[in-house]
């Protein structure tokens, strides 16, 4: 690479192989990193202004469309949020069918973004479609995985993108338990194929990039669960609150190169949420089938290293097939597909693990049942400063590639978070400045 | 992306681009979500520009472009006026591309107001007063429905274009496809307003296929007749906030849905 005499800026396409778009800006001085922005241009939708006057029914599908990966989600934290403020309590088969899909959720986002997204960029190929070509037998495992999941969204929700059976209280009409028994072949099949790839994840050549993050995400109230669809917020530096005290130990801020604006930690900084953060913090309530997988491939002890967070994810899938088939097996058709509840005003908070992190929701409702104000908080908002500081550390550990690697790399540092930038964003171009 | 004139693609392949504006990205995830098809699909048709799925860029002219999403920013109607010019056909995916989608709400608000109540320095944020559809920045060549798209719709439209006829997807209404599936009507056996009536085929009537009405997620049908379906709606209890919130919704520009939910704001302000 050239000495850094005089500004050198490099410009590429958007940034491909995210959800949504946004660019990254990186400025170099030497071998100083002077600044490392992730910019998030995407047209802003206004989503919590447009939520007001409607009502509070509406919340859970209206939501869903913020973003097209992850509508579960959206529709679970909202539901969450509503039932908080009705004073009403989702359990039993609802539960269950609640905490089922969001399964289907996970296979599917966490299956793209592996197989299809992320793996190119250990392998060297440009696209999942590229890799194929030498790797068949791996992408076409992951389209399995991902259409499984794909599957039990559609069997429970009615399509894959946007359901339409989720609602306040539960679900508009609950499956028999013989369309979620067909589904037992091929989950069990899916689950065998999802071990082989937490072992296959294993032995990939990771980049060194060790970080101090602090770790945030649920932790169910119900013993030996992993969090997915509720529970209270919880810190490796000691978090540990209801989702009514997320607005008490958080705050968002506004920067100027940014329509998402940042959350972090009132009076301590960044955060990280996600895969890495449910599996570091509740690893110890894996199923013995997940939990071993993990072991053997090396992170048994935690990972603090973001490109590793590929092998969490398998690991992750791996949990969700297995949950999956938990709970059909324990499942009988409830009497009533929802929660009937009587309107009332009130304030709610919900919040849930969407495939990329915490995802939290509050509205105030009024008496005839209008949404007055809503807030949400997705999780790439919450991760976007911490994306920041791993690429500042990631530049700066390597400012002696050439421009063409630096930037290979700094895309794959950002894909480690499969952000879905959708949730506030439109172009994504990655521009490397040397001073 | 160089602007040329599109002319037939001299190689085997026909290229495809997929292009992003204002939108949730799931109607481009339908197209990923065609597992069965997604690794043959290469073989017909040369993704050449997916930036969801690929880094690599293959230049213009496209043969068939898929756009997603609706017009928000100046920059944005600049780009899609680009995008024309390099796709020979191009065809908008989903209520946002084709009516303006959810964010079309502003559109009946004030734009300002809006980015105070999400935004601490609204006048960081640059924006236009209203979402709009593709079809009204450039000429389009064929709409597909629904927020989202159907990825079996979406199918037939690509093998329709690289054959060359035009896409097979009917414009009848939810209520047609209630009857093939032998659905029980939901206003009729529960009495939930349902806007089936007026709204445009394609998911396969799955709202009323799990107990719930539809919520015109496809937009309006060809000749829809909402007036007739708003009385019989008012029959079963909804009032006119509700019938407002129906019609303003995922396709609230589309200017049937638009009409209707202009009529019922101004009885809302004669009520008032
Ligand atoms: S039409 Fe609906 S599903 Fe499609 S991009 Fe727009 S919001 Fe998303
Ligand atoms: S029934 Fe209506 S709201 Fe439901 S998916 Fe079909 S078009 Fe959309």
């Amino acid at each position: 690479m050239s000495t850094a005499d005089g500004a050198r800026r490099i410009e590429t396409a958007a940034l491909a192989r995210v959800e949504g778009e946004g660019a990254m800006h990186v400025r170099i001085r030497g071998d100083e990193v002077l600044a490392v922005e992730l910019r998030i241009y995407e047209p802003p939708r206004f989503f919590e202004a447009l939520l007001r006057g409607r009502a509070l029914e509406e919340a859970p599908d209206i939501t869903a469309r913020i973003c097209g990966i992850c509508p579960i989600a959206y529709q679970t934290s909202a539901c969450q949020a509503m039932e908080d403020a009705l004073g009403i309590t989702v359990t039993g088969p609802l539960r269950d069918l609640r905490r089922l899909i969001y399964c289907g959720e996970w296979i599917e986002s966490h299956a793209l973004h592996l197989y299809l997204l992320h793996a190119p960029d250990f392998l060297g190929y440009e696209s999942g479609f590229a890799m194929a070509a030498d790797h068949r037998g791996i992408v076409e495992r992951g389209l399995r995985a991902k259409k499984a999941g794909n599957r039990l969204i559609e069997v429970i929700g009615g399509r894959a993108v946007h359901p339409v059976n989720v609602r306040v209280g539960g679900f508009y009409r609950a499956p028999e338990r013989r369309q979620l028994e067909a589904l037992r072949p091929e989950l069990e099949r899916c689950r065998d194929e999802a071990l082989a790839t937490v072992r296959w994840c294993a032995g990939l050549d990771f980049p060194d990039l060790e970080r101090d993050y602090e770790l945030v995400c649920l932790r169910s109230q119900r013993a030996g669960e992993y969090p997915i669809d509720d529970g209270r917020i919880v810190s490796s530096k000691g978090i540990d609150v209801a989702p009514a005290g997320f607005d008490a130990t958080f705050e968002e801020r506004q920067v100027p190169h940014s329509t998402a604006l940042h959350a972090r930690v009132r009076e301590r900084g960044s955060y990280l949420t996600g895969p890495m953060a449910r599996f570091d913090l509740n690893r110890e309530r894996l199923p013995p089938i997940a939990a071993d997988a993990a072991t053997e491939a090396g992170i048994g002890e935690g990972c603090s290293n973001p490109f590793r967070s590929i092998v969490v994810r398998a690991v992750e899938i791996l949990f969700a097939f297995d949950e999956a088939l938990r709970l059909i097996d324990r499942y009988e058709r409830p009497d009533r597909p929802f929660v009937a509840y009587r309107t009332r005003a009130g304030i709610g908070h919900g919040v849930s693990e969407a495939p990329r992190g915490m995802l939290y929701h509050r509205y105030e409702i009024d008496d005839a049942g209008e949404i007055v104000a809503a807030w949400i908080v997705p999780p790439t908002s919450q991760n976007q400063r911490s994306i920041e500081e791993d690429l500042a550390e990631f530049v700066a550990a390597n400012v002696r590639l050439p421009d063409d690697e630096l930037r290979r790399r700094c895309e794959q540092t950002i894909r480690n978070y499969d952000p879905c930038i959708s949730c506030s964003t439109h172009f994504l171009r990655l521009e490397v400045e040397r001073e | 992306m160089p602007a040329a004139t599109p002319t037939r693609s001299t190689l085997a392949r026909p290229k495809l681009a997929v292009w992003k504006f204002a939108s949730c990205d799931g109607c481009q995830l339908s197209l990923l979500d065609l597992e069965d098809e997604l690794l043959t699909l290469p073989e017909r048709i040369e993704v050449a520009y997916f930036l969801e799925a690929s880094r690599a860029v293959v230049e213009g002219p496209y043969d068939l472009s898929l756009v997603e999403g609706s017009v928000t920013t100046r920059a944005d109607v600049e780009r899609i006026r680009e995008v024309r010019r390099v796709s020979r056909h191009l065809v908008t995916i989903g209520a946002c591309a084709t009516a303006g989608g959810i964010q079309a709400l502003r559109n009946f608000a004030d734009v300002g107001e809006l980015a105070a109540a999400v935004y601490p320095s609204p006048s960081y944020i640059s924006t236009l007063e209203t979402s709009t559809p593709i079809a009204a920045s450039v000429p389009v060549d064929f709409e597909l429905h629904g927020c989202p798209i159907d990825r079996h719709q979406l199918l037939e439209v690509i093998s329709a274009f690289l054959a060359r006829r035009r896409p097979a997807i009917p414009a009848y209404s939810v209520c047609v496809e209630c009857k093939r599936r032998g659905n029980v009507c939901v206003m009729v056996a529960r009495g939930t307003p349902c806007l089936g009536p007026v709204t445009h085929a394609g998911c396969g009537a799955i709202c009323p296929g799990h107990d719930r009405g539809c919520y015109g997620c496809f937009g309006p049908m060809e000749t829809p007749n909402p007036g007739s379906l708003s009385a019989s709606m008012r029959d079963l209890g909804a009032e006119t906030p509700d019938l407002i919130r129906a019609y303003r919704g995922f396709n609230a520009a589309a200017p049937a849905f638009r009409a209707a939910g202009d009529a019922h704001a101004a009885e809302s302000e004669a009520e008032a």
